[in-house]
């Protein structure tokens, strides 16, 4: 190849080491040979070993070449492919096609920028982590699907092997106008809006039947149960307070979901019209102290 | 020291401790321990950083029995081929046993640096309640571990400087968990959330920057889009290294023209990476600060082409790390040799995984790259093809290479012009690169290889080999001669328990 820098004359000798004939014979056993069973490379006909003597002759002034006339076994070496033995058929399995193996490696100089085939692909082959991978592939939000499985499985596997799992926490939660309070299991859900929906579930149908007792009347239970809404907005009929580790009682959604969980004791659903008039500011961001609620 | 030893006896131990201050990397300090066993209980006491390799090589019960003053502790994990999802995933490499012997005996720690260990919420949360003090956390490679746990980071450690989180494997909650950092935190000078995959509030990350006058390092991650960025440096022009976020805007808007006036006024900036999402007509905004660059990673960024990258490149002259993509092209890397005289490390990542593309990088560019960058010491180089013509002049331009790492896309893959295997062409890589620590080979290798690899590596500190050599006599060359190697890695290659067994007491020092 043109284009480098020659620094040393050996180099450029080394290139023009396979005279042209040599190419040509090349040319013709390798046609022949992907039919082969045998992978055995050679860069002449079968047999001789010309490319040594070559060697021997012209690298005398390379110091670099020099282990090629003092170790005659391991120029043996370099004309054979390494794929002998064990080795081979593992390379051919990984290589997926028969003659792969011998189009990449038996192909001559000129053609092999055309002639290059993908093989298949190899497991942790290039060597580059699966964050990049899925950047080259386009996916950039996306994990490796193996990967993300098992990491959330040797998640929760570190969990039980090294804490104490708390895999459930439940809660006392009681709510205005109905005498029996429920438990509801915090580490079920992973947002305040799901824990809004599961008190609606938990309470609607209790707190219909209340309303029906209470008004003397028999209703379809269907027709009667009204939806438990606003509950973290402040907007609704009702409104979810909790205590916390330290005997305060709080409004429920101003600190993050996983620091709530880790200072909630008990929860209450409790009628808006009887809360004081609450402020309206952004609660993002701020420590609960700053925001406690009296009642 | 020129003292005798019998002299440094009569030192009371204050002064072996001041000296022993002088004595920063835990090489220096681990061979001092070894003097007497006055110097090695001086130096227990008194050592304040520790680095563990293996993170199964000790207990942590241990380490604190040794060290009971330790305030940094870097521990690693799973092995470097776990990068490649070659190791299965239950080999373990948990932090939580350290972080809780660590906070039942009252340790100090105030710096915590792991590299691939599995980090679960519970390890991050206990880690943030149990030391007051803690300063810095810096989470590589690592996973297990959601923004519900970088929220109790963030929330209790009141003099958090570092949170530092490069590719790791994070679940993302939606927690809002960077307005977990109260009002009161100012200390911040490292934030670096570039691989979390989820949305930011945008407002609390602007507040928490304004009010931290020490924020030097900032890397963003992709969802934090362009015209944030410049509300953001306006508030912070004195950082040194910036990772941008998304990066794509309509080019012909006054954003852009804004981001541009804000950059020239960021005159510290020296390193700049991110680009995670790019328009490539934006890329003329960043300019400014490439006068001055010493750092440049776009290695995340394939939607930039050659021509593009060669454009920016010209203005990188004082460049000394370059990580880029295939997509440069070896003309691109002509460019580079041309421009980045100072160059010292440069890695090309692949850009297209799928299949074989075009002939994007091969042995023209990192002879190109060795030709006009006397200083290079690093190379990290993903090829579509190489020949040891080609190595044997990068060899000869470039001695001083402290890492090699060569990486063709096809691992078997032989010389493109002879069809010979490589082994020549590392060869006089080894011979030439007397001070080289780090090398990683691939193409079609024999034992002949790990021959010159064991004659002439004499200051091999790691080895990557995969799909290479012939038989057991190549491992033998190897663990024969690298009398310094610590870290051998192979994948694929016929080396059985009789060369891998041959001489164990050699394991004993990796």
């Amino acid at each position: 190849m043109e284009g480098y820098p020659r620094k040393d004359e050996g180099c450029h000798q080394f290139l023009d080491l396979i005279p042209k004939e040599k190419k040509r014979a090349v040319k013709r056993a390798e046609e022949t040979s992907s039919e082969d069973k045998k992978l055995e490379l050679r860069l002449g006909p079968p047999g001789e070993q010309w490319t040594i003597n070559e060697n021997n002759n012209s690298s005398s002034k390379n110091t670099t070449f020099g282990y090629f006339s003092n170790s005659p076994r391991a120029q043996n070496s370099i004309l054979k492919t390494p794929w002998q033995d064990q080795a081979k058929a593992h390379f051919l399995h990984l290589q997926n096609s028969e003659n792969k193996a011998s189009a990449n490696t038996a192909v001559p100089n000129s053609s092999s920028a055309q002639k290059r085939t993908a093989p298949a692909p190899v497991v942790g082959w290039p060597p580059i982590r699966s964050f990049r991978k899925n950047l080259a592939s386009g996916s950039s939000s996306k994990q490796d699907p193996d990967s993300s499985n098992v990491v959330l499985d040797k998640v929760s596997c570190q969990k039980s092997k090294e804490t104490c799992p708390k895999e459930t926490l439940f809660v006392k939660i009681n709510m205005d106008g109905v005498p029996i309070g429920r438990k509801v299991d915090l580490k079920a859900y992973d947002s305040y809006e799901k824990l809004s929906y599961a008190v609606d579930e938990l309470f609607r149908g209790l707190l219909a039947a209340q309303s029906d007792s209470s008004a003397g009347r028999s209703k379809d239970k269907e027709d009667g149960q009204k939806a438990i809404g606003g509950l973290l907005d402040r907007n609704g009929e009702y409104t979810l307070v909790y205590e916390d580790n330290e005997g305060d009682r709080m409004l429920v959604g101003d600190v993050p979901w996983h620091m709530f969980v880790s200072t909630v004791k008990r929860l209450r659903v409790l009628k808006s019209s009887e809360l004081p008039t609450l402020s309206r500011g952004n609660k993002q961001g701020k420590l609960s102290h700053d925001t406690s609620l009296r009642c | 020291m020129r003292l005798c030893h019998s002299m440094m006896n009569y030192f009371p131990e204050e002064v072996l401790e001041h000296v022993f201050d002088f004595l920063t990397s835990h090489r220096d300090r681990n061979a001092v321990s070894l003097v007497c066993k006055s110097w090695y209980s001086v130096e227990r006491l008194s050592r304040e950083k520790v680095f563990i390799g293996n993170c199964y090589a000790i207990n942590p019960e241990r380490l604190i029995a040794r060290f009971p003053r330790v305030r940094s502790l870097t521990l690693k994990g799973k092995p470097h081929f776990a990068d490649f999802n070659l190791v299965p995933h239950d080999w373990g490499g948990y932090v939580y046993p350290w972080i809780d012997a660590m906070a039942k005996c009252g340790i100090n720690l105030e710096e915590l640096r792991l590299k691939r260990m599995v980090v679960s919420d519970e390890s991050l949360e206990l880690l943030a309640k149990s030391f007051p003090n803690f300063k810095a956390l810096v989470l590589v490679s690592c996973e297990g571990f959601t923004t519900d746990g970088l929220a109790a980071i963030a929330s209790n450690c009141r003099f958090l400087r570092e949170l530092d989180l490069q590719e790791n494997d994070v679940d993302d909650r939606k927690g809002q968990w960077l307005s977990c950092f109260p009002d009161t935190c100012t200390s911040l000078v490292s934030l670096n959330f570039a691989c979390l995959k989820g949305e930011v509030n945008m407002a609390a990350l602007e507040r928490l920057i304004a009010r931290c006058p020490n924020l030097k390092s900032l890397r963003l991650n992709h969802s934090v889009p362009l015209d944030a960025l410049q509300k953001i440096l306006v508030q912070a022009p004195q950082l040194i290294d910036l990772g941008t976020g998304s990066f794509v805007h309509d080019p012909d808007s006054e954003i852009c023209n804004k981001l541009k006036n804000v950059l020239q006024k960021c005159t510290s900036i020296r390193s700049l990476s991110g680009f995670l999402d790019v328009n490539s007509r934006c890329l003329p905004s960043i300019y400014p600060v490439c006068t001055n660059l010493t750092s440049l990673n776009l290695s995340y960024a394939p939607e930039i082409f050659s021509i593009e990258l060669i454009k920016l490149i010209r203005h990188c002259k004082k460049l000394e790390r370059l990580w880029i993509l295939d997509t440069i092209g070896d003309k691109g890397l002509v460019v580079v040799a041309a421009t980045c005289k100072e160059l010292q490390e440069l890695r090309v990542f692949p850009s297209d995984l799928n299949g074989m593309g075009n002939a994007e990088v091969t042995e023209v560019g990192l002879v190109a790259i060795s030709a006009g960058c006397p200083k290079l010491n690093s190379l990290l180089y993903f090829c579509q093809q190489m020949t040891n013509a080609a190595l044997v002049t990068v060899a000869k331009n470039c001695p001083n290479f402290i890492r090699f790492r060569l990486c063709t896309l096809n691992p078997t893959i032989p010389d493109a012009m002879t069809n010979q295997p490589l082994d020549e062409g590392f060869g006089a890589i080894v011979r030439s690169c007397k001070g080289l620590k780090r090398l990683s080979v691939s193409g079609l290798l024999t034992d002949q290889v790990f021959l010159y690899i064991g004659m002439y590596a004499e200051q091999l500190e790691m080895l990557s080999i995969a799909f290479a050599g012939n038989s057991d006599k190549g491992m033998l060359y190897v663990l024969n001669g690298c009398k310094k190697l610590k870290k051998l890695e192979i994948r694929d290659s016929p080396f059985g328990d009789v060369a891998l067994l041959a001489d164990t007491g050699k394991y004993q020092t990796m």
